[in-house]
């Protein structure tokens, strides 16, 4: 890299973050708590409490239930039609911070 | 010549930064940033409602008044669904306390952070999301324009185009010949061609069981095809023809006042046929800027920031979203994880790496659906597929199986939809 070229990157760099320090007074922290990694895609399936739904709904579910439903889902003991598919992509460190995301949920 | 481009990059970002750096002390300290989303589908208006959640100022810039909805359009060409169970109003995502600006956006100008609309007017932003869904492309099939659109209908945008090809297949008489043009890769929605060709297919047998559906593909694999390929055989055996790129499917050329579809072997007509055009980013995206040659915005994976655009984001069908496929799930994902990045920029804190999943059902027949899903995390800068995990439902399941997964179909478009518009 040339001088020149670190020089104006290092102006950038300092000009963004005073930006970044000026908006961020004005910018109110997250509402319910900072989503971990996927949580936020389950409820395009999952939807709020309602009677009959077709797909179970998770938010304030007890964190352990949602937990121990991943393993399952994961090692095959539930069956499932794609939870199963899913499940697999996740950790069990991921999964238990996304069930206690979940169980907070309103 | 790439470190020449490198530098001028460098110098160009230097400038808008400083240009942004004095946009924001003039404003930002008396002032919240404000976030402009460009698009009120899928992606935008859930990146809209969640920014709006996160306490930001939004507004949501959408040209129609009503949004027709894709997913199970091809369920309304088969005669199994009205319209109206496709169509949504912005009314709740305003209550939410969305401004919504109904006006087509013209223009942007990444360099004063502004969006020009339609009347003349403008909007300043701090962030700009991007969420224009696909144009098709009238140029890159020749013979293939507006005016043989409303002969051979894409129905690739869902609305006036998809009633236009459910009038015509109403209108076809018992032992016609539907043809398709199936588009190479990428495109909005993968399995859709094939679904639909089921859905049509099931039409016809139960209405006109005379009649024959070919379909004439850019491509040698589709999505889920070992599974729509066995239904086939089970459902509409010797009704669905499917020829591919290698044995000469592609469309080359058409001819609207013949319904001809021409390939490199043959021609083809059809008494009603249905042209999935190529496609690209909608057109916003290209007048901004965030547009590369493949017609296709390049993305960050962990924010969804433009990597030709500084401080413009761009999620959904738009984007290069690596593994992810263009469908309404991916979409309302993404929405979700850009608004958190978004959030967390403009409150000076570092992103987290996000997680995101996709699920995409198709109906084969009304009580019979497949899907294919992924679990997708940034690796080398692009959305990956995590390993071990997602694919496509089992080839071999009870009728049962098939069944549950039609009512989970319906369930993800009612709880997608009630999230979104509800
Ligand atoms: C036949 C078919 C079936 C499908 N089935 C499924 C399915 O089962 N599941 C699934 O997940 N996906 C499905 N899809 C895909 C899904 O429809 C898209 O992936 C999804 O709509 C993408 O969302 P988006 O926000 O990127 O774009 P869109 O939903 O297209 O929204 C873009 C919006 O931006 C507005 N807009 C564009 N430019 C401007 C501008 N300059 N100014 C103002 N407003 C503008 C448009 O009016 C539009 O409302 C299907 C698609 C098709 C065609």
């Amino acid at each position: 890299m040339g001088r020149g070229r670190l020089a104006s990157a290092l102006t950038l760099g300092s000009m963004m973050s005073m930006a970044v320090t000026m908006m961020a007074e004005a910018v109110p922290a997250a509402a319910q708590g900072v989503a971990p990694p996927g949580a936020t895609a389950c409820s395009g399936c999952h939807g709020p409490v309602a009677p009959g739904a077709a797909v179970a709904p998770l938010h304030g579910r007890p964190s352990e239930e949602i937990v121990a439903a991943m393993q399952d889902f994961r090692t095959g003991q539930r069956p499932a039609t794609v939870m199963d598919r899913i499940a697999k992509g996740f950790t069990d460190e991921e999964t238990r911070a996304i069930a206690s995301w979940l169980s907070q949920q309103p | 010549m790439s470190q020449a481009l490198t530098r001028r990059t460098i110098l160009k970002t230097a400038a808008i930064g400083a240009a942004a750096a004095t946009f924001s002390c003039r404003t930002a300290a008396q002032t919240p940033p404000k976030v402009v989303v460009v698009g009120g589908g899928f992606g935008g208006a859930t990146c809209a409602r969640e920014l709006k959640r996160r306490g930001l100022a939004v507004t949501l810039v959408e040209a129609s008044a009503v949004y027709t909805a894709c997913p199970f359009s091809n369920a309304v060409l088969a005669g199994l669904r009205p319209i109206e169970a496709q169509q949504f109003k912005l009314d709740a995502v305003e209550k939410a306390g969305v401004d919504i600006v109904q006006k087509m956006a013209t223009g942007v100008d990444p360099q004063t952070r502004r969006v020009a609309l339609e009347d003349g007017s403008s909007l300043d932003y701090d962030r700009l999301v991007l969420s224009p869904g696909v144009d098709i492309r009238f140029d890159a099939l020749p013979g293939y324009d507006e005016a043989a659109a409303a002969i051979m209908p894409h129905a690739w945008k869902a609305g006036e185009q998809t009633l236009l090809l459910r009038r015509q297949l109403e209108a076809m008489d018992d032992g016609g010949t539907f043809v398709m043009a199936a588009p190479g890769n990428p495109f909005r929605c993968p399995p859709g061609p094939y679904e639909r060709a089921s859905l049509i297919a099931h039409y016809l047998k139960t209405h006109k069981p005379r009649s024959k559906l070919l379909i004439l593909d850019a491509k040698d694999s589709f999505s889920k095809q070992r599974l729509f390929q066995a239904a086939w055989q089970d459902f509409y055996p010797n009704m669905i023809e499917w020829v591919s790129l290698s044995t000469g499917g592609k469309v080359i050329e058409v001819d609207a006042k013949t319904k001809t579809l021409v390939t490199d072997f043959g021609r083809h007509t059809g008494d009603v046929v249905n042209v999935i055009p190529p496609q690209r980013a909608g057109r916003i995206a290209q007048v901004a800027g965030a547009a590369d040659r493949s017609g296709w915005c390049p993305i960050d994976p962990v924010t969804f920031e433009s990597r030709l655009q500084p401080n413009i984001h761009v999620i959904g069908d738009a984007s290069i979203a690596g593994g992810m496929p263009k469908s309404a799930f991916s979409a309302n994902a993404q929405g979700k994880v850009c608004a958190a990045a978004i959030a967390s920029l403009l409150r000076g804190e570092g992103p987290t790496e996000p997680k995101l999943i996709n699920t995409c059902y198709s109906l084969v027949a009304p009580d019979y659906g497949i899907s294919v899903a992924g679990v997708y995390s940034p690796r080398n800068g692009v959305l990956t597929d995590v390993e071990g995990a997602g694919g496509t439902s089992p080839v071999n399941a009870p009728p049962s199986f098939r069944a549950q997964e039609a009512v989970y179909a319906e369930a993800w478009f009612q709880t997608t939809t009630s999230e979104v518009y509800g």
